[in-house]
C-alpha cells in the first residue's frame, strides 16, 4: 500500500472543542459555524443575513461565550444615534470634568442586530470602528479591545423599514453568510429540546484569555504556495472579466479571501492552503461584494459555483 | 516591479554542480601542466569540504587573488594567454574556481554554460569515439544540473531519467543537423594553429633511431581501401620523403629544386602493368607527402607528383583526409633523369667511413647491376641481423655498421646500402615511407601503422630509371613479406603495439579499429563534398551551403513558431508533481472517474471515496502527496510516493475489479 497521506484532522485541537460546543447549541449548522469561526480566526467581521428567528443571535452569543470573550449586543433601530453605539461623555459635577461612558461597542464580540434598520449615519459609526479598530469621540481616539469581532445581522433588504448597506460598507465585512432553515432532523431536535437561548448562556469558555490571538496568528501563518496564489489570481481575474457582474473583487476582497482560506485550512488542521479551501470560503467572501449587472442584486451561490467551475486549477 | 532577490543555489544542488565541473574538466588533465591539475583538484576538494562542513565560502578578495595568480602562472607557463592550450588552461582554471562562488542561481548557470563551452574544447585534442561518448554523457549531466537547479529537490534517479530523455530527444535533431547543417570548408571549422603539435609520423630527415622510435608506435598512419584485391605485401611500398643529402650522420630531403628538375617526372608504364586503385584515409602528420603506393598514376585534386616520384599535397596534411589514387606497380620512371639530380644522388661527405669507401671502390667499373648484387650479397653473406635494438654506432656510422656491429634495421641497411652505391659510382638515394600493412578482416581495410615505417633504397640505372632495392629484404626477407614482428629474431622483445598474440585480442582490436574507421569515414570524414553527395542522394539536388543555410533557417523558424504557438496553447510547463498528478488522474479517468479541471485534490479524493470506495485509499494517498507537493512543502519522498501511486493505479484494474466482483 502507498504511504499514508499527510494532514489528518487534529481532534485534540481547541478548535474542535469550540466547534463541538457551538454545535451543541446550534443544531445542524456545522458548515456555517465553521465559516463563522474561520472569519473570526481571519480577524474579519461577519455579516449574517437571514430571516428573523433562524438563530443569528444565538450563533453570535454562543461564539462569544465559547471563546470566553466579552459580549455585547446592540439592537439597531431607525431612531438610533452614533452615540448610542460609541458611548457618550457625561459632565461629572463633583470632578468638574467630562467622563466617557463607553458604549456597547467596547466589547470583544459585538452583535449588531438588524444593522440595516439603522440610518446610514449610525451604520457608518459602527463600520468605522470595524475598519479602524478605534473610535474617535469628542476629539479623543479610543482603541477597541483586542480581539474585536463584529457579527452583524441583517434582514433581507426587501423588508419594510430597512436601509440597505452600501457596497463600500458591505466590503468591510469579510464574510456574509446565511443560516437558513434548519433541516428536518435538526428542527425536530430543536423542537424536542425547547428553546436553546438558555444553553447559549450556559456554555462555558473553551479558550483561555489570549489564546484566541495565538490561534489567529497561527492561522495567518498557514503556508500559501505560489501555485495557490496563481489559482486565487485566476479566480480574481474571472470575477473581473465576467460581464454578468458589475465589477470584480477588490484587492481587499482578495486579501480577505486568502485570509479566510488560511483560517479554513487551519480549522481543517492543514499546514497549507488548498484550492478546496479557497473554493469553500469563496461564496461567503464574494457574494455580498459581487452585484449582478442585470438585477442589481447580490450574486447567488450558483453564480459563484459557475465561476469556480470555469476556472481550471492549473 | 520590485527587483527580486536573486534566487540562491540550494545546498542539495551543489554535488550536481561539482560533478559537472569535474566531468567537464577532468579529461583535460591529461595534457595540462601537472600543477594546474593539482590546483584544480585542490580547489574542488576544498569546495566539497566546505559543502560537507556547511561552512561559508571564502571571501571574494581571496578568490580574486587565487584566480589572478592562476592566470599569471598560465601566462608564464605558455608565454601567452591565447591559442588552444593556454585558452583551455584558463577555462580549466575557471571551471575549478567557479564553484567557490556559488551564491546565486546565476552563478550556477554560469558554471553550466562554462561547462558546455569547456566540453567543446575537448574536440581540439581528440575526436575519437570515447571522447564523443564522454561528451554525450557529460552534456546529459549538464542537463541534469539544470533540471536540479530549476526543478528543485528530486531523487537522482528521476533527474537522471529526465536528463537522459532530453538527450535522447535531442539525438534525432542533432543527427539531422549533422547531416544538413551547412559545412563550409575553411578556417571557420579549422582548429587553432597550435592544435597540430605532437603528431607522429615520418620526418624530413632520417637520423639513427628516428624510424626505430616510430616503430614503437601502434598508431595508425593510414587506412586504405583497395578497389580490388590487396596486392601482395612485397609490393606495398608507400612512398614518403626521399633523402638525397647525407652529411655523415643524417639523411635529409632536399627542398624541391626550382626549374626543370621539379618538372613532372617521365614515367613509362609497361603494357601489362598491374594497376590498382584505392582510397587512402591519411591521418594528420603535418607534412606534405601523401604516402602513395609506388607509383601513382592518378592523383587526388590538389596533389602533384614531385620530381622525386612522391605524391605531394599543396598544404601539409593537418587533418585526417581521404585521398583517391591509382597506382601502377610496374613502371619505369625518369629514364632521362636530370644531371643535377644524378649528381646529387652521388654526393657523399668527405672524411667519413673510409672502409666502406674502400669496399665500394673495389666494385667501381663493374656494371651497376653487378654492383647492386655484390652489395646485397655482402649483406646476405656476412652475418647481418635484423633487430630493433641496434648497438650505438660511432662517428663512422656506416663503417661501424658494416664491419663491426652488423646489427640493425631498415634505416641502417638502406643508409649503408646507398652509401656503398654512391661510393661505387651508382646514383642512389634513400626513400622513407611505410611498407606493408595489415588487412582488417572486419571491414577489409588495409591498416598501415607507424610500426610499418620503413626505409629502402633506390638506384638509378641507365635505361631503366629509378629502381627500388630493399636491402633489408636481403637480410630479413620476412620483414618485407610478413612485417616487422616476424622479421625479428626470436627472443627479442617486440614493441608493445605488436604484442597481440592472443587471437581474441587480435580480433577485438580488429573490431575496434573497424568501428573507429567507420567513425572516421562517416562522422569525422563528413566533408562538404560528402554532404553534397548525401543531399543529392536525398533528392535535394545540388544545394550549396547558402541554399542549405536558407532552408535550415526557414525550417528552424517554422519549427520554432509552431513550438511557440503550441507552448502558448498549453500554457506554462508542468512541474513534476503536476505531471504525475495528471497521469494519476488519467488512470482514474480510464475507470470512469473524471476529475473536473477545477476540482482540488482532496475534494476529488473525497468524491472518489464516495463513488468507488475500493479506490479511496489509493486516491487519498495520491491526493495527499500531490497537495503537499504543489501547495505545501513537499519533498522528494512525496514525489516518489506519488509516482508509486501512479504505478499502483496503472496496475490496479485486475486486482480492483477482482475485489469488486467478490
Amino acid at each position: 500500500m502507498p504511504t499514508q497521506a499527510p494532514a489528518p484532522l487534529r481532534k485534540e485541537s481547541p478548535l474542535a472543542e469550540i466547534l463541538d460546543a457551538t454545535n451543541r447549541v446550534i443544531l445542524g449548522k456545522d458548515g456555517e459555524i465553521r465559516m463563522a469561526l474561520a472569519c473570526l480566526l481571519a480577524r474579519g467581521h461577519l455579516l449574517i443575513e437571514d430571516l428573523p428567528g433562524v438563530g443569528k443571535t444565538t450563533l453570535a452569543h454562543t461564539l462569544a461565550a465559547v471563546l470566553g470573550m466579552r459580549f455585547s449586543r446592540i439592537q439597531f433601530t431607525s431612531d438610533m444615534l452614533p452615540a448610542d453605539i460609541i458611548g457618550i461623555s457625561i459632565f461629572e459635577r463633583e470632578r468638574s470634568s467630562f467622563r466617557f461612558i463607553p458604549g456597547p461597542i467596547f466589547a470583544h464580540v459585538v452583535l449588531a442586530d438588524e444593522i440595516n434598520r439603522a440610518t446610514p449615519k449610525t451604520q457608518s459609526a459602527l463600520l468605522e470602528a470595524m475598519e479602524e479598530h478605534q473610535v474617535t469621540s469628542e476629539g479623543e481616539t479610543r482603541p477597541m479591545p483586542d480581539p474585536f469581532f463584529v457579527i452583524a445581522t441583517q434582514n433581507p433588504s426587501h423588508h419594510i423599514g430597512a436601509y440597505p448597506l452600501p457596497e463600500s460598507q458591505l466590503d468591510r465585512f469579510m464574510m456574509r453568510i446565511a443560516l437558513g432553515y434548519p433541516d428536518h432532523a435538526a428542527e425536530r431536535a430543536l423542537l424536542e429540546g425547547g428553546g436553546r437561548r438558555e444553553s447559549a448562556a450556559s456554555v462555558s469558555a473553551c479558550l483561555a484569555p489570549g489564546m484566541l490571538a495565538q490561534l489567529q496568528s497561527q492561522a495567518a501563518a498557514v503556508h500559501v504556495a505560489p501555485a495557490l496564489l496563481d489559482y486565487v489570481q485566476a479566480l480574481l481575474a474571472a470575477t473581473r472579466d465576467e460581464p454578468r457582474f458589475v465589477h470584480g473583487l477588490s484587492p481587499r476582497a482578495a486579501l480577505a479571501l486568502l485570509a479566510a482560506a488560511r483560517a479554513w485550512a487551519f480549522i481543517d488542521g492543514r499546514a497549507m492552503v488548498l484550492p478546496e479551501d479557497v473554493q469553500t470560503v469563496l461564496p461567503a467572501i464574494a457574494r455580498h461584494r459581487l452585484r449582478l449587472a442585470q438585477t442589481g442584486s447580490g450574486a447567488g451561490s450558483d453564480d459563484i459555483a459557475e465561476l469556480v467551475q470555469r476556472t481550471p486549477l492549473s | 516591479m520590485a527587483k527580486a532577490e536573486p534566487a540562491p543555489v540550494d545546498r542539495g544542488a551543489l554535488p550536481w554542480l561539482l560533478a559537472a565541473a569535474l566531468a567537464t574538466a577532468a579529461p583535460h588533465a591529461g595534457h595540462l601542466p601537472v600543477w594546474l591539475s593539482l590546483l584544480a583538484g585542490a580547489l574542488l576538494l576544498w569546495r566539497v569540504w566546505l559543502w560537507r562542513q556547511n561552512a561559508s565560502l571564502p571571501p571574494r578578495w581571496l578568490l580574486a587573488l587565487l584566480t589572478l595568480a592562476g592566470v599569471a602562472a598560465i601566462g608564464w607557463q605558455y608565454r601567452t594567454l591565447f591559442g588552444r592550450d593556454a585558452g583551455v588552461a584558463l577555462l580549466f582554471l575557471f571551471m575549478a574556481a567557479k564553484p567557490m562562488e556559488m551564491r546565486t542561481r546565476r552563478d550556477a548557470l554560469v558554471l553550466v554554460m562554462l561547462g558546455y563551452f569547456l566540453l567543446l574544447t575537448h574536440f581540439f585534442y581528440a575526436q575519437s569515439i570515447p571522447v564523443g561518448a564522454w561528451l554525450l554523457a557529460t552534456a546529459t549531466l549538464l542537463s541534469a544540473v539544470l533540471i536540479r537547479l530549476y526543478g528543485g529537490a528530486q531523487t537522482p534517479r528521476s533527474i537522471g531519467s529526465l536528463a537522459a530523455k532530453i538527450s535522447l530527444q535531442a539525438l534525432p535533431l542533432s543527427l539531422l543537423l549533422f547531416l544538413l547543417f551547412p559545412r563550409v570548408a575553411g578556417p571557420l571549422w579549422g582548429l587553432p594553429q597550435d592544435a597540430h603539435a605532437g603528431v607522429s609520423g615520418l620526418s624530413e630527415r632520417m637520423a639513427p633511431g628516428s624510424i626505430s622510435s616510430l616503430i614503437q608506435s601502434g598508431a595508425i598512419a593510414m587506412r586504405v581501401r583497395f578497389a580490388g584485391a590487396i596486392p601482395p605485401q612485397s609490393d606495398l611500398y608507400w612512398r614518403g620523403p626521399v633523402f638525397d643529402d647525407y652529411d655523415g650522420q643524417t639523411w635529409r630531403a632536399l627542398p624541391a629544386p626550382a626549374g626543370r628538375a621539379s618538372a613532372a617526372p617521365t614515367v613509362a608504364i609497361a603494357a601489362d602493368a598491374r594497376s590498382v586503385s584505392y582510397a587512402s584515409t591519411l591521418e594528420a602528420h603535418n607534412q606534405r607527402w601523401l604516402l602513395a603506393l609506388d607509383l601513382p598514376t592518378t592523383l587526388p585534386a590538389g596533389a602533384e607528383l614531385s620530381g622525386r616520384l612522391a605524391a605531394i599535397a599543396r598544404e601539409p596534411v593537418r587533418s585526417r583526409g581521404l585521398y583517391n589514387f591509382s597506382s601502377t606497380l610496374d613502371f619505369v620512371a625518369n629514364r632521362d633523369e636530370a644531371p643535377e639530380v644524378l649528381q646529387q644522388a652521388l654526393q657523399l661527405p668527405e672524411g667519413f667511413n673510409p672502409r666502406a669507401r674502400a669496399l665500394a671502390a673495389g666494385w667501381r667499373g663493374e656494371a651497376p647491376g653487378q654492383i647492386i648484387n655484390r652489395a646485397l650479397s655482402f649483406f646476405g653473406e656476412q652475418s647481418f641481423a635484423y633487430t630493433l635494438q641496434p648497438p650505438l654506432l660511432g662517428r663512422d656510422a656506416v663503417d661501424d655498421f658494416l664491419f663491426a656491429a652488423r646489427r640493425g634495421f631498415c634505416e641502417h641497411y638502406a643508409g649503408a646500402f646507398v652509401f656503398l652505391m654512391r661510393a661505387a659510382g651508382v646514383p642512389a638515394r634513400v626513400v622513407a615511407g611505410y611498407q606493408g600493412g595489415e588487412e582488417n578482416p572486419v571491414d577489409g581495410y588495409l591498416v598501415v601503422r607507424q610500426s610499418d615505417a620503413h626505409a629502402w633504397a633506390e638506384v638509378w640505372l641507365a635505361g631503366r630509371g629509378w629502381q627500388r632495392v630493399d636491402p633489408t629484404a636481403a637480410v630479413a626477407p620476412a620483414r618485407v613479406e610478413q612485417g616487422v614482428a616476424s622479421a625479428l629474431p626470436a627472443g627479442e622483445e617486440l614493441p608493445l603495439a605488436m604484442r597481440f598474440d592472443a587471437e581474441w585480442m587480435r580480433a577485438l582490436r580488429y573490431r575496434w579499429e573497424a568501428v573507429n574507421n567507420s567513425w572516421n569515414q562517416w562522422v569525422l570524414g563528413y566533408t562538404p563534398e560528402r554532404q553534397r553527395d548525401t543531399l543529392a542522394r536525398l533528392g535535394l539536388g545540388k544545394a550549396d551551403w547558402r541554399t542549405l543555410t536558407l532552408a535550415l533557417g526557414a525550417a528552424a523558424g517554422i519549427a520554432l513558431t509552431a513550438l511557440t504557438l503550441a507552448g502558448f496553447r498549453r500554457g506554462r510547463p508542468l512541474d513534476p508533481a503536476e505531471h504525475e498528478w495528471q497521469r494519476f488522474c488519467r488512470q482514474l479517468r480510464r475507470r470512469g472517474l473524471i476529475r473536473a479541471d477545477w476540482e482540488g485534490p482532496l475534494a476529488f479524493a473525497a468524491r472518489v471515496a464516495d463513488e468507488r470506495p475500493e479506490l479511496a485509499a489509493l486516491t487519498t494517498a495520491a491526493a495527499g502527496h500531490y497537495a503537499v507537493l504543489r501547495y505545501g512543502h513537499g519533498n522528494a519522498d512525496n514525489l516518489v510516493g506519488l509516482r508509486q501511486c501512479v504505478r499502483d493505479a496503472a496496475h490496479a484494474p485486475a486486482r480492483l475489479f477482482a475485489e469488486t466482483s467478490i
